[in-house]
């Protein structure tokens, strides 16, 4: 297969130039392709599709009947992402994640930012996600989001930007992992020359950081992934860190608090716990404290979380900093905590609550994508430039009848990234979710979860919305290893190389 | 040694006893396959007793009526309703595997789960090419899961409690499939020392893999020696005395209790089992009615499946409640 009839079709293309020349960082990867012979790309894809599906690397489908297995597609044709870009991105991160970790702090314990004036009261009080629980809470280091994934996206310009922050439970780092294994596994070759960063110190990284928030002293501590179980979409990656890090999957039905803290259901009786990775939303953590309803829970976590029995990770009311509607004020954060401009610029966004920009976002329904403020995965979401007139109306309704609980941002024209469509080439849209670690020091995965819309000229990338996803190269200068660590000055991030 | 959840010792635990049943079921229905090659006339009996054996009956009475083979086969086999079936034992393996990942090797999961895809797969085709070879390959894939099981999982307690659920399991379909082969010869007295008498106490045997080390052990086929080597052999690994000594040597490796003593009800039944194992005689058995010997032992693994449930994987809770 070769590139000869590829056009980028005026979208900023991640691996050539607007003329139609190769990236100067995609050269060796378009040489090494093309020199297959006819057929074999398609034959590596076959084999990693084999692969993925033996493995069982698959997710399940909400709305399909419970247990329904799909694999997510992969894509054999890698993102790349420059030295120096990465650079950029990461010092980026590791500013707004310090800074929404400081806004946390501040939220459930003095709330000057809010008597500052920067965010009115009300926004922060009227959302769903705030949780008057965690008032407070002095969680290790001061440190709430202890692994976020944020989405990133290019424009036309090929500025990236940031879409959101998902700072509760993100989910898709397995795939980064399995991606690059089963290329490494099918198509060997195509490494050749380059200096990938590998992603597979990840697992040894997250234990790490999970083991430094546990309270108990001198004994290795206790640490296990909180699963809601095998019906959950994210099941697969639930499991597989578990195994990677070689700690227990647990359900809430394993665990029970008692006066002495949280414990475990074993063969032998009950063992102490002292650090839960939950991957349970909030709401169904503990139906003493938050839903009453839920069976996924466990009883008394949360009394035994602030009595500091138990360390959870991400801390639970993260949600109000990556509310939606939060998100426009983000660029703010950043400058009251890190006295610095952010270095990755925010998507413009209009709250609906304002009148003027709920005026704006009515009238031109047809050019943006409004999102409801508190759904995540793609859901509750219209894309203005590929929906309905029925579908825009419906939306115009649902805005009226709760402006507080939508935004919009203008239609961005995603970044695209060569891909296999049956026997050729074509552009497809992809974002990117680059993993950040955040305990006593910060930790940015060298690498991400490149998304893409598989759907010819589709911008939802969400793996529940038919999207599938690709290796991502982060590429080192030279093989080297660093790690993140403020300098004396205010909001400057450094790599210091090991 | 790291603590096992009680809820992943169940699912491994579960996880091999339906590996073994599947496998099984593919030796009953296979040997019956054989046999109604050799034996052209008068076979229909077989397929009933093997429905008889498999606990499910009235099921099979109420959904097909009479046995013939087909409606058998596609009972025991095929038949996603029948959750004894070879394709319910499989999925069920697979489940309780899947929830347990991080627990098993990777190399069991990718086993046991590329065995699902191909065998759901090869059901949805209209029948399969060839039914023997169909049944070749489920036992294979049963043989490639325990070896890679011995070979890649540390021999830790949720490693015990699958070994404890692979003989409990192997033990019971042994003395099912004595039941069926005893049950079908009965009636046929005059056959003694016929060829076909040979031929069938032969298919009983392969269908166990055992021929071939009964020979080495005894020589000529005579029955009641076959019943002797199946039941009371210590060696054989299919024998229900071999079985017994494994399952209660995974259990005190589980508790950590020393040998010949007990600490909960489980170790208590299974150390009475393996002691009348260990000394029984075959001819005594015999005298007794096997079939009776056989529904005993049945009984008495029941019970310590139940006692296995109660020890170690019902969900004690702890925190005192005020009586209500």
């Amino acid at each position: 297969m070769r590139f000869s009839s590829y056009d980028a079709e005026g979208f900023y293309d991640e691996m050539f130039e607007s003329g139609g020349q190769p990236r100067g960082h995609g050269r060796l990867l378009l040489e090494s392709i093309q020199s297959l012979d006819s057929g074999q790309l398609l034959r590596y894809k076959h084999a990693a599709e084999r692969l993925l599906l033996q493995m069982g690397i698959t997710f399940n489908v909400y709305g399909d009947s419970a247990g329904v297995e799909r694999i997510f597609p992969f894509d054999l044709i890698p993102r790349i992402v420059p030295a120096e870009e990465w650079d950029r991105l990461e010092r980026g991160l590791c500013q707004r994640i310090h800074a929404l970790n400081a806004f946390l702090d501040d939220i459930y314990h003095e709330q000057k930012i809010l008597k500052d004036g920067v965010i009115p009261p009300e926004i922060i009080l009227s959302a769903v996600s705030y949780r008057p629980q965690c008032r407070g809470l002095n969680p290790p280091y001061g440190v709430w989001c202890h692994v976020t994934g944020t989405d990133l996206v290019r424009d036309h310009d090929g500025q990236y930007y940031v879409l959101e922050d998902n700072l509760r439970v993100p989910s898709g780092v397995s795939y980064v992992l399995e991606n690059r294994e089963v290329l490494k596994h099918i198509f060997p070759k195509v490494f050749e020359g380059l200096f990938v960063r590998p992603v597979n110190e990840y697992p040894s990284k997250l234990l790490e950081m999970l083991e430094s928030l546990s309270r108990a002293r001198g004994v290795r501590p206790n640490v296990v992934l909180l699963t809601p179980g095998i019906y959950n979409s994210a099941y697969f990656e639930h499991s597989f860190l578990a195994q990677q890090m070689g700690i227990q999957l647990v359900e809430g039905r394993d665990l029970e608090v008692t006066t002495g803290g949280v414990f475990m259901r074993t063969t032998k009786g009950l063992e102490r716990v002292d650090v839960i990775y939950r991957r349970i939303d909030d709401d169904f953590l503990d139906p003493e404290a938050f839903r009453p309803d839920s069976l996924l829970g466990v009883p008394g976590l949360m009394a035994a979380y602030k009595e500091g029995r138990v360390a959870l990770a991400n801390a639970p009311g993260n949600g109000i900093a990556d509310d939606k509607v939060i998100y426009a004020y983000v660029p703010d954060v950043i400058r009251y905590y890190e006295g610095v401009d952010p270095i990755l610029p925010n998507v413009p966004t209009y709250l609906c609550w304002r009148d003027n920009d709920r005026k704006y976002v009515l009238e031109n329904l047809d050019k943006l994508v409004v999102k409801s403020a508190n759904e995540s995965g793609g859901y509750g979401m219209l894309v203005g430039p590929h929906s309905t007139r029925v579908q825009q109306a419906e939306f115009a309704i649902k805005i009226e009848q709760n402006p507080r609980n939508f935004i919009a941002q203008p239609t961005l024209a995603l970044s695209r990234v060569p891909t296999i469509v049956d026997d050729h080439f074509e552009g497809r849209h992809v974002d990117l979710r680059p993993y950040v670690l955040c305990g006593k020091e910060m930790y940015v995965l060298p690498g991400g979860l490149t998304r893409v819309a598989m759907r010819k000229g589709s911008l939802v990338v969400n793996s529940s919305q038919g999207g599938g996803s690709k290796d991502t190269w982060v590429l080192a200068d030279a093989p080297s290893g660093g790690q993140f660590q403020e300098q004396s000055g205010q909001g400057q991030w450094q790599r210091q190389v090991l | 040694m790291k603590p096992l959840l009680s809820r992943v010792a169940e699912s491994v635990y579960w996880m091999a006893r339906y590996m073994e049943r599947a496998e099984n079921v593919a030796r009953f229905v296979g040997v019956n396959l054989h046999l109604r090659i050799d034996l052209p006339q008068g076979d229909v009996n077989g397929w009933q007793a093997l429905i008889d054996t498999s606990g499910d009956a009235a099921v099979f009475l109420e959904r097909y009526g009479t046995a013939t083979p087909e409606r058998v086969i596609e009972f025991l086999v095929f038949d996603t309703h029948n959750r004894n079936s070879i394709l319910s034992c499989v999925r069920a393996a697979r489940e309780n595997a899947r929830s347990v990942r991080e627990t098993i090797s990777s190399e069991m999961w990718e086993e046991i789960n590329s065995f699902h895809l191909v065998l759901f797969d090869q059901a949805a085709r209209p029948g399969p090419d060839s039914l023997p070879e169909f049944f070749q390959r489920v036992r294979r894939s049963c043989h490639l899961f325990q070896g890679v099981t011995d070979s890649t999982m540390t021999h830790n307690e949720a490693w015990h409690f699958i070994q404890l659920g692979r003989q409990l399991e192997r033990a019971d379909k042994t003395t099912r499939l004595l039941d069926v082969k005893y049950f079908i010869l009965l009636p046929s007295a005059s056959d003694v020392g016929t060829p076909y008498d040979d031929i069938q106490w032969s298919a009983v045997l392969k269908s166990v893999s055992g021929f071939e080390m009964y020979r080495k052990a005894h020589g000529r086929i005579v029955p009641i020696r076959i019943v002797e080597f199946l039941l009371l052999d210590g060696d054989f690994p299919r024998a229900v005395r071999h079985c017994v000594a494994a399952a209660d040597y995974s259990l005190h490796t589980i508790t950590g209790t020393p040998a010949a003593n007990f600490s909960c009800g489980s170790e208590q039944r299974m150390g009475l089992l393996r002691s009348e194992l260990d000394y029984a005689q075959v001819q005594a058995i015999l005298a007794g009615g096997l079939h009776e010997f056989l529904d005993g032992l049945q009984a008495k693994m029941n019970r310590i499946d139940e006692c296995v449930l109660e020890d170690f994987f019902a969900r004690r809770a702890v925190t005192t409640v005020a009586a209500v």
